[in-house]
């Protein structure tokens, strides 16, 4: 049954060779064109075969925005949700059925505005769910108000005078929800993507995996810096665990600065005992200060798994409670509970 | 010398002091003492919101409300024969309910200067004309409970914890009370704690020899038991009987239970009893918001358990949206609604039957479910397993009605047979229903959808909040819409063939009392008072209020008048006449407390003079 060790849930034995078919379905997609969702998915049908688990046994969970409709094209079992709400339902899900390999897609809106409070708590219960948060930074189906991700200033429909709102920094954000597994990634680096859904997927446990998302309608161009290879190829910061934080094709290096903080600085003039040695495993202090080194996309920004530490799974835990309580009080038995306590007989 | 004992038909006992000083506990204990002499009984506990409000104030009154009888009864009573009462509050706050001529009994002790204003009394009642008209026994029952337990050692405040015990041993004497019942429970709650067993035992003991040597007290009263079918019996609140109602439905049908929730007072209790029995498989999860409960709860059900999500009527607001998805998603769930005053904050510890429309109506579009009510606390079993049969049959959310009164109340229960209860077939989708293919929509001779559960080798699909076909493919075709507003419309409508008729109890006359829900045990008495004056009524009372039962019009249309006594302002009437075209009169109460036999007799005879 299932792999709980790896973080895997769901059957792998019996199921054969799986091929992205088997995760696609056969609906037709209606994202804009252009959308980065349409690279996602992609990416998405792509790698489910590689866990070698029946799509039988998955489950896509999603709530309300562009990201919504995911479920729809993926040819598994799939709940299309409310808004913001696809952790809770997930919850329910993976809590009652730890056996199952569930997934939730949501975006920026959807998970830090109105579900925040379900984010945030999904992830310290630690359920065994796979959180991708696809963040464009605006809202795309309600046609362009900005987001708890836009930046400060952003000129949208609701904000014709610029965005008031001081953003979300999402990573931090499920840093600070005591989150077991932090990661980013990008929409078009399917390698990259791929690598991320890899270990998203052996964590065990909840996995919060931010995607940056071109909306090609509402904020195209919003992660240029990142996403376009010739710009990319200088601002990505990409993050492996045991290395030395060094990007910029070997020039640029993140490191301890003067007063403690996490600072950019040129490789060569670093001492190279102060470049920061990545530890996803380490102090969460890390991963927030690695989260802060370059909050927003705007600058050299981190991407790949920020953190990564072990807890008791949520759904295991509870199964767990249920076995021991069995043992020590006997399966239940209506009958003798009906008649607990003080009882009279009339004949 | 042996005092006189004295026959009583049915006596009403109400107990109260301050909220520290475990009146609920006591009222509890003479309660269970009380059911195994096989009295008939109902209870009403009422107690602060505030968990300690101000000691020795109006406000900070505990009282628990016991009527017990030798005949069938259906109220707590209206008004006590009986009032003990522990400190100057507990008297000021209790004694307008007293019947007149009643019997008061004071912890003296407690009527201290100090007290006394605390409880906004300028004199002491105990010395002015106060109490006048009522048999007042001035009992110092503080000081007789430290000398009880002296030679225990405990600290001064330790030993006066002991009173409400003194009172409960009055009381079990005077009202012949069997003494091993508490004393065994006592052992049971305070074995690993000598000192303290040792203290209340003796405290109660005190005030039981208080009563049978003291010369106070001249008669001591008999009630004998009640006429009951044979079987197996036991007390039982509202809250325990549902929270089992669940469980036995979790048995029945094989469905493990998932009960999410979030902490509401008077729907607390559900999230507490349930989560004591995990060995029956039961999962509880006490969810971040109300919102998130209701989630859970729906998501356990896709993955095939048993989804149940508990509050009260501020969180029903909140799970209004989960409710309209579980209404699109088509899935089995139950939702219980203990009610209580509001709107808002309202009174949270106070009852009202004041959502019923929201059940009914509380959701955006066009978003029909089915809605039960419980009548009494020992129907609060039938009713959660009836919500789960109809849930799992139908794969509908069903909204379960409670409320404060139910939910905190006792009687007696007949323990059911389980073999008699009704079996549920979670009826899981095995197969493709559409030649080789599954499709999630496709519905059966009920109208319902099939139930893939997620790991069913090749019936994955994809449902959620947007309008869909049969295949579970969104549709945004209008007569596709306006076809599947009524497909979900037919599908609640139909489980009228599947549910018992509106019973009538009817001695003839012209007028129908209607009643739902709470209001079942005080609309019985009314009408007993009534038929016992000569006058002439009928009474029925509704458990499924969506749909309602198909005799529901014919009952209605053959009688002149109808009187539906509501604590609300004239929901259910609203339904009826809109329903129906009769023109039903409510009898509205809304304070918070329930309806009186009294008060409904005379309304009712105002009626059949009109």
């Amino acid at each position: 049954m299932s792999d709980v060790e790896s973080g895997h849930a769901g059957r792998t034995e019996g199921v054969g060779t799986l091929t992205k078919k088997d995760f696609t379905s056969e609906r037709e997609v209606r994202w804009c064109p252009g959308c980065g969702d349409y690279a996602i998915l992609a990416t998405v049908q792509s790698f489910m075969p590689e866990l070698g688990i029946s799509p039988d046994d998955t489950v896509f969970v999603s709530g309300i925005g562009c990201s919504g409709r995911f479920t729809y094209y993926m040819d598994t079992y799939g709940v299309h949700g409310i808004h913001g709400r696809a952790p809770a339902l997930a919850t329910g899900i993976a809590t009652a059925r730890p056996d199952l390999n569930v997934w939730v897609v949501t975006g920026d809106g959807d998970a830090l505005s109105i579900g925040g409070n379900h984010i945030i708590h999904a992830l310290r219960r630690n359920v065994n769910i796979k959180i991708l948060m696809f963040n464009n930074q605006i809202y795309g189906l309600t046609k362009g108000q900005y987001s708890p991700t836009s930046e400060e200033g952003k000129i949208t429909k609701s904000t014709p005078f610029g965005s008031l709102d001081h953003p979300f920094n999402p990573i931090a954000l499920a840093l600070g929800a005591e989150a077991t597994f932090v990661a980013r990634s990008i929409d078009n680096d399917r390698q990259h993507l791929t690598q991320v859904l890899r270990q998203a997927a052996a964590h065990r446990g909840a996995a919060f995996v931010e995607i940056y998302q071109n909306c090609i309608v509402f904020n195209d161009g919003a992660f240029d810096l990142l996403r376009e290879k010739a710009q990319g190829v200088h601002n990505q910061i990409r993050l492996a665990h045991g290395k030395p934080i060094i990007f910029d094709e070997g020039k640029q290096c993140i490191s301890v600065g003067d007063n403690g903080r996490l600072v950019i600085t040129d490789v060569e003039s670093t001492p190279p005992e102060r470049i920061i040695v990545h530890d996803v495993h380490g102090r969460p202090s890390l991963a927030f200060a690695l989260a802060h080194t370059s909050p927003w996309p705007t600058e050299p920004t981190c991407i790949g798994v920020f953190r990564e530490v072990e807890r008791p799974v949520y759904g295991e835990a509870m199964k767990h409670q249920i076995e021991a309580a069995t043992d020590r009080l006997g399966k239940g038995n209506l009958e003798r509970l009906l008649h607990s306590g003080d009882t009279w007989t009339i004949d | 010398m042996a005092k006189q004992v004295e026959e009583k038909q049915d006596v009403v006992i109400r107990f109260a002091g301050d909220s520290g000083d475990g009146m609920q506990l006591t009222g509890d204990r003479f309660t269970s003492a009380t059911a195994i002499l096989g009295n008939d009984l109902a209870t009403l506990p009422d107690f602060p919101a505030e968990i300690r409000a101000p000691a020795g104030t109006v406000n900070g009154v505990s009282a628990f409300q016991i009527h017990f009888a030798s005949e069938h009864i259906t109220t707590p009573g209206d008004h006590p024969n009986v009032l003990v009462a522990m400190n100057p509050a507990a008297l000021k706050a209790e004694l307008g309910s007293v019947e007149k001529g009643g019997t008061v009994i004071v912890n003296e002790d407690a009527f201290t200067q100090h007290n006394l204003e605390k409880a906004g009394y300028a004199r002491n009642p105990l010395d002015d004309a106060t109490l006048d008209g009522y048999q007042v026994y001035r009992v110092p029952m503080t000081s007789m409970t430290v000398r009880a337990v002296e030679e225990l050692g405990l600290a001064r405040k330790e030993a006066e914890r002991a009173k409400n015990m003194f009172a409960l041993g009055l009381a079990s004497w005077m009202y012949g009370r069997p003494v091993d019942i508490t004393l065994d429970w006592l052992e049971r709650k305070f074995g690993d704690k000598p000192q303290i067993f040792d203290a209340n035992a003796a405290a109660f003991k005190a005030g039981y020899n208080f009563g049978e040597t003291t010369e106070v007290f001249a008669h001591s009263y008999r009630v004998k038991p009640a006429p009951a079918e044979p079987g197996t019996y036991r007390n039982i609140s509202g809250a325990t009987a549902l929270a089992w109602g669940l469980v036995a439905a979790s048995e029945r049908s094989g469905l493990p239970l998932f009960y999410a929730s979030y902490p509401i007072t008077p729907a607390s209790e559900l999230l507490h009893e349930l989560s004591r029995l995990k060995n029956f498989g039961v999962r509880t999860l006490q969810a971040e918001d109300e919102i998130a409960a209701a989630n859970i709860a729906l998501g356990a059900s896709f993955a095939g358990h048993l989804g149940v999500t508990g509050t009260s009527g501020p969180g029903m607001d909140l799970k209004a949206e989960t409710l309209g998805l579980a209404v699109m998603l088509e899935l089995p769930m139950v939702i219980v609604d203990v009610q209580r005053a509001g709107p808002s904050t309202g009174m949270p510890t106070k009852t009202e039957q004041t959502d019923l429309l929201l059940a009914m109506f509380g959701r955006h579009g066009e978003s029909p479910m089915p809605v039960l009510a419980a009548r009494s606390p020992s129907h609060c079993f039938d009713v959660a397993t009836e919500a789960c049969r109809i849930a799992v049959k139908y794969r509908t959310p069903v909204i379960l009605l409670s409320d404060t009164f139910l939910a905190n109340s006792s009687e007696p229960w007949l323990i059911p047979d389980i073999a008699s209860l009704p079996e549920i077939d979670p009826g899981f989708a095995t197969g493709p229903n559409a030649g080789t293919e599954y499709l999630p929509y496709l519905r059966d001779g009920n109208l319902a959808r099939p139930w893939a559960i997620p790991g069913t080798p090749g019936l994955r699909h994809q449902i959620g909040g947007l309008e869909k076909d049969e295949t579970g493919s969104i549709s945004y075709d209008p007569h596709n819409h306006e076809r599947m507003v009524a497909m979900r419309a037919a599908k609640v409508e139909k489980i009228a063939d599947d549910i018992p008729p509106l019973e009538v109890d009817d001695p003839g006359g012209d007028l129908l009392v209607l009643g739902w829900g709470s209001s079942y045990g005080m609309i019985l008495a009314a009408a007993r008072r009534v038929r016992e004056r000569g006058r002439k009524v009928a009474t029925a009372h509704m458990c499924h209020l969506n749909p309602f039962p198909k005799n529901t019009g014919e009952v209605l249309r053959a009688y002149e008048q109808v009187l539906i006594p509501e604590m609300n302002t004239g929901q259910l009437a609203l339904l009826v006449r809109a329903k129906y075209l009769v023109d039903a009169k409510t009898y509205s109460k809304v304070q918070g407390v329930p309806i009186f036999a009294e008060e409904l007799e005379q309304a009712i005879l105002e009626v059949i003079r009109s």
